[in-house]
């Protein structure tokens, strides 16, 4: 159990509304995101549009509206919302005793081919 | 209970009873052992072990029993009759200390030993302690069972101050009971939410209004550094952050944790808790678990309701009639006299997921459900939760609200109502003197008259007869009342500011002030905001308009910034930032041009340019740079130039009559001064200005947002010039013929600029909005205008003119430049 999930350490790194980056080595940045409901996300912190850093953008909901052109992406899925089109990976995360945990596999997983 | 009966069921069997040991005389114990006595009253023999040394109580009546609502006698679930009858042997006040699995015993502190077929685990869960220096003092307490309660009514007969860590439901339950009971309350909250984990941002706000109007004070985002003593006993408790807060008695009521210690010893199978499947049965077969101390489906749940499907689920296994427990659903009810508040599902939106949300300011009434796949999948109620109970059996049933989805929010009496599902055809049904507009007093009859009279859109019946004029609760209703008294022919109003509010800026800028809104989550309440917590859109305006509004009062909200703002640099496609420090009026000096030269190097920054505005702009720094960098310009005395903000840009100059042959006037020195008197201004949107110090204008200054062109008799001061997408030159605003007066002119234009813009609007569309004559009766028509303008300026720019790099620098928000930890795929390891 515990080898399967990475610990990023404590939920209150994070203020709810905001995102917070995890580079990493020989992959894509990953963006943890903290909604106002304290609900945690952790996405691949490339906009599908124009690879901007989501991780800079405003929360609202569970929602995130890209720094650069404003396209809204769900936190959830990953998914552009409304007329934009596009997504970007999302990497499973749990919250257990006050920290969170993503899972290694899919952090591994964004590495660069 | 049928005791007879149970008595010859017993007398027939009693050769072949298992023996059931229950470690655990709590709600989950015991109503596991009434539901297999329901079942099969002769199938065990029963011993209940209890480390209480008292018969079953009802936990989560402890609340009322601390605010003197009920005693003791009145929590009691099960008396000494109840054992009695059902012949059940309870153990209480000597726990449980060790189960041997090998040989079916469990041993008890007092070297009792009790052998078993069957064990139950019921041990519920511990209060959490969070580790902090002093935690062991005497007078800190948690609120978990009723010793606690009778320390806490121990203290609160001596009266003083209480300190409750945990602003969760419990936490805030203890700190009503203490207040109540005539302590002096103080609630200290890790998250910035009370409740978080139940209510959204919009109800915590409200709840910590209401509570800090019954006289506790709230301190939310507050880190508990140490319990501070005095004697062994404590006296205050002191924040991360250095406050401090006197307390005869702390209350730690920051969480629990399941009680799994007797399980782990054992060697069951555990995790967060005992893990338990469908029937509620551990690792080990003979050994069963219910309760907070278990965890099912990877689900461990703090509140009472499932205990009940988990009990049902248990005693059919054990008299073998299995039918299974497959999680639980579960709602929150505070239980605060007078504050209505209940929480159920998931509240916390995304895909596919559709709020609703209804507040009636007037009434202090939140109301928000969730809707996913035609289906109830969250409710949060605050004010008024008389509807909890449906909606909760909506949720948990999974039914189809598509058929009353549009009366939904308005609750069961509403959607049930039939006809009623109309929203247009309950309006209609309304009598002439039915009250539309609770705020202005304005009737059906009145408004129906107005629109007949020739209003035809909403905005036209807010300005005719005022109603839904003031807090909007009613706008709904007007707009029903429009299209049914002219059909299609409603127009629609003025563009409201985003899809969250059906209020323009115009509208929220004036309730601001008129019903003294203070902070983002007041006025979406206040004005009855359609989304939870706001978009991208509205966010930003909003804390600009508060800032605008109280300035010096209004605590400026990063979440609520964008980008550049927030980073105090400007984002570019790749993600890095770029830095221009300013350079007043365009000046600049070897020790600053240094600066800047060794930064360029220092952080091999790929591009250095020179902007429009005459300033020096340095490319690709990264986010976790910025501080760095900010320091080494800090450093040769340079500040922020604000290149990233909706404020003051830059003035640009020309050299003026102090080199100039052509030069009438020193604009080299005015636009100093100017920028020197705007700079770290917040404004709608970008606001540049330019001094020419002759009408050859080589500072461009007719296409800034102020201009002024210096000629022989004094300055002629331009206004509303934009050089983007669409050019646009300044138009004329006046003449003055000394640099205070065209200072003093350039504060008041400002302030009114500042003060009647939408967010997001350059003067120069503002202009063409309201019109040159406006912007000229706003400042001169009365004689005194521009002095009260200008002087408003200034005071709002003694609180905005320290610099916001040398904030960072000192440490201010470093989280922003800092990221989590570091992947380090190869080893799989994290450093922070």
């Amino acid at each position: 159990m515990i080898g399967d999930w990475l610990d990023i350490g404590p939920v209150d790194q994070i203020t709810p509304g905001t995102a917070r980056t995890l580079p990493v080595l020989g992959g894509d940045e990953i963006a943890v995101f903290r909604t106002q409901a304290n609900e945690f996300y952790a996405l691949v912190n490339k906009c599908p549009h124009k690879q901007g850093p989501l991780s800079q953008g405003i929360v609202h909901g569970n929602v995130v509206a890209c720094p650069l052109h404003n396209w809204n992406i769900s936190l959830k899925t990953g998914e552009a919302l409304g007329e934009d089109k596009g997504c970007v990976p999302t990497i499973p995360l749990r919250v257990d005793a006050g920290r969170i945990y993503l899972l290694r596999s899919a952090v591994v997983g964004q590495r660069a081919a | 209970m049928n005791a007879p009966t149970t008595v010859m069921e017993e007398d027939r069997s009693a050769a072949v009873k298992e023996r059931l040991v229950v470690i655990g005389n709590g709600m989950a114990g015991c109503r596991a052992v009434e539901e297999i006595l329901a079942r099969d009253p002769a199938r065990f023999d029963v011993t209940i072990f209890g480390a209480e040394p008292r018969v079953n109580y009802n936990r989560i009546m402890l609340s009322p029993v601390l605010a003197g609502e009920k005693t003791f006698d009145d929590i009691v679930i099960n008396g000494d009759d109840w054992y009695t009858d059902n012949a059940i042997t309870l153990v209480a006040g000597d726990p449980v200390v060790s189960i041997d699995r090998a040989t079916k015993m469990v041993v008890a502190q007092s070297g009792r030993v009790e052998p078993y077929d069957r064990l139950l685990i019921a041990t519920g869960s511990d209060p959490f302690i969070i580790p902090v220096p002093g935690k062991d003092l005497a007078g800190v307490v948690t609120f978990r069972d009723l010793d606690d309660v009778d320390k806490m009514l121990t203290a609160a007969e001596k009266g003083g101050s209480a300190v409750v860590i945990g602003g969760g439901l419990l936490g805030l339950e203890a700190a009503h009971g203490l207040s109540l009971r005539g302590m002096k309350v103080t609630v200290v909250h890790l998250m910035p939410t009370l409740m978080e984990r139940q209510l959204d941002e919009a109800a915590g706000y409200l709840l910590k209004t209401e509570l800090e109007r019954r006289g506790q004070t709230i301190i939310t985002g507050g880190d508990t550094a140490e319990i501070v003593g005095a004697g062994g006993h404590v006296s205050a408790v002191r924040l991360k952050d250095g406050r401090e807060f006197a307390a005869d008695i702390v209350v730690m009521a920051v969480g629990i944790r399941p009680g799994t210690t007797l399980a782990k010893a054992a060697g069951l199978e555990v995790e967060r808790g005992i893990v338990v499947d469908d029937h509620m049965v551990t690792s080990d077969p003979a050994v069963m678990a219910v309760g907070e101390c278990v965890q099912h489906r990877g689900n461990c749940y703090g509140l009472v309701a499932p205990l009940w499907d988990m009990c049902r689920a248990l005693a059919d296994h054990a008299c073998e009639q299995p039918s299974g427990y497959e999680g639980s659903v579960t709602s929150t009810k505070l239980k605060v006299s007078g504050i209505d508040l209940f929480s159920a599902g998931d509240f916390s939106g995304g895909d596919g997921a559709e709020d609703i949300v209804m507040r009636d300011a007037s009434r202090g009434l939140y109301k928000r459900v969730v809707v996913k796949d035609n289906k109830l999948v969250g409710a949060v109620l605050y004010g008024d939760t008389a509807d909890g109970s449906w909606y909760f059996d909506l949720l948990r049933k999974g039914e189809d609200i598509s058929a009353i989805r549009e009366a939904l929010i308005f609750g069961q009496a509403f959607a049930s109502g039939g006809a009623l599902l109309d929203p247009n055809a309950a309006v209609a049904a309304l009598s002439d003197d039915a009250e539309i507009c609770g705020c202005n007093g304005v009737t059906k009859g009145k408004v129906v008259a107005t629109i007949n009279a020739g209003a035809c859109s909403l905005d036209a019946v807010r300005s005719t007869c005022k109603a839904s004029a003031s807090c909007g609760s009613c706008t709904g209703l007007v707009e029903s009342l429009l299209a049914l008294t002219l059909g299609g022919e409603v127009q629609s109003g003025p563009k409201t500011m985003c899809k969250c509010t059906s209020f323009g800026h115009d509208d929220v800028r004036r309730l601001i002030l008129e019903k003294n809104l203070r902070a983002i989550p007041q006025i979406m309440q206040e004005l009855h905001w359609t989304t939870p917590d706001g978009c991208s859109s509205c966010r930003p305006a909003l804390n600009y308009y508060l800032l605008c509004a109280w300035p010096g009062e209004y605590e400026d909200d990063q979440k609520s910034r964008y980008v550049n703002e927030r980073m105090h640099a400007n984002i570019q496609k790749d993600g890095t930032y770029s830095v221009v420090p300013r350079m007043w009026g365009g000046l600049t000096n070897p020790k600053e041009l240094r600066a800047i030269a060794d930064v360029v190097e220092k952080y091999n920054a790929p591009m250095v340019k020179v902007t429009g505005g005459q300033r020096l702009d340095i490319f690709g720094i990264k986010k976790e740079d910025l501080p760095a960098v900010w320091a080494d310009l800090n450093a040769a005395g340079m500040v922020s130039g604000h290149a990233y903000g909706k404020s003051l840009r830059t003035v640009k100059t020309c050299v003026g009559s102090e080199w100039c042959r052509f030069g009438t006037q020193d604009s080299t020195g005015l636009g100093v001064k100017l920028e020197r008197m705007t700079w770290g201004s917040w404004m709608p949107h970008k606001f540049k200005i330019a001094v020419s110090g002759c009408p050859r204008n080589c500072a461009e200054a007719t296409i800034k947002d102020f201009g002024v062109v210096c000629v022989d008799s004094g300055y002629e001061l331009h206004v509303g010039g934009n050089g983007g997408i669409k050019v646009r030159a300044t138009d004329f605003l006046c003449k003055v013929t000394t640099e205070d007066e065209a200072m003093e002119v350039c504060a008041a234009f400002i302030q009114l600029y500042r003060e009647q813009a939408h967010y997001l609007e350059r003067t120069a569309p503002w202009i063409e909005r309201v019109g040159l004559d406006h912007v000229k009766s706003g400042l001169f028509d009365a004689p005194d205008t521009v002095k009260r303008l200008a002087a408003k300026f200034r005071f709002s720019q003694t609180f905005c003119q320290d610099d916001p790099w040398a904030r960072r620098v000192a440490g201010e928000d470093a989280d922003l430049h800092q990221h989590l930890a570091q992947v380090r795929p190869l080893q799989m390891e994290t450093v922070s």
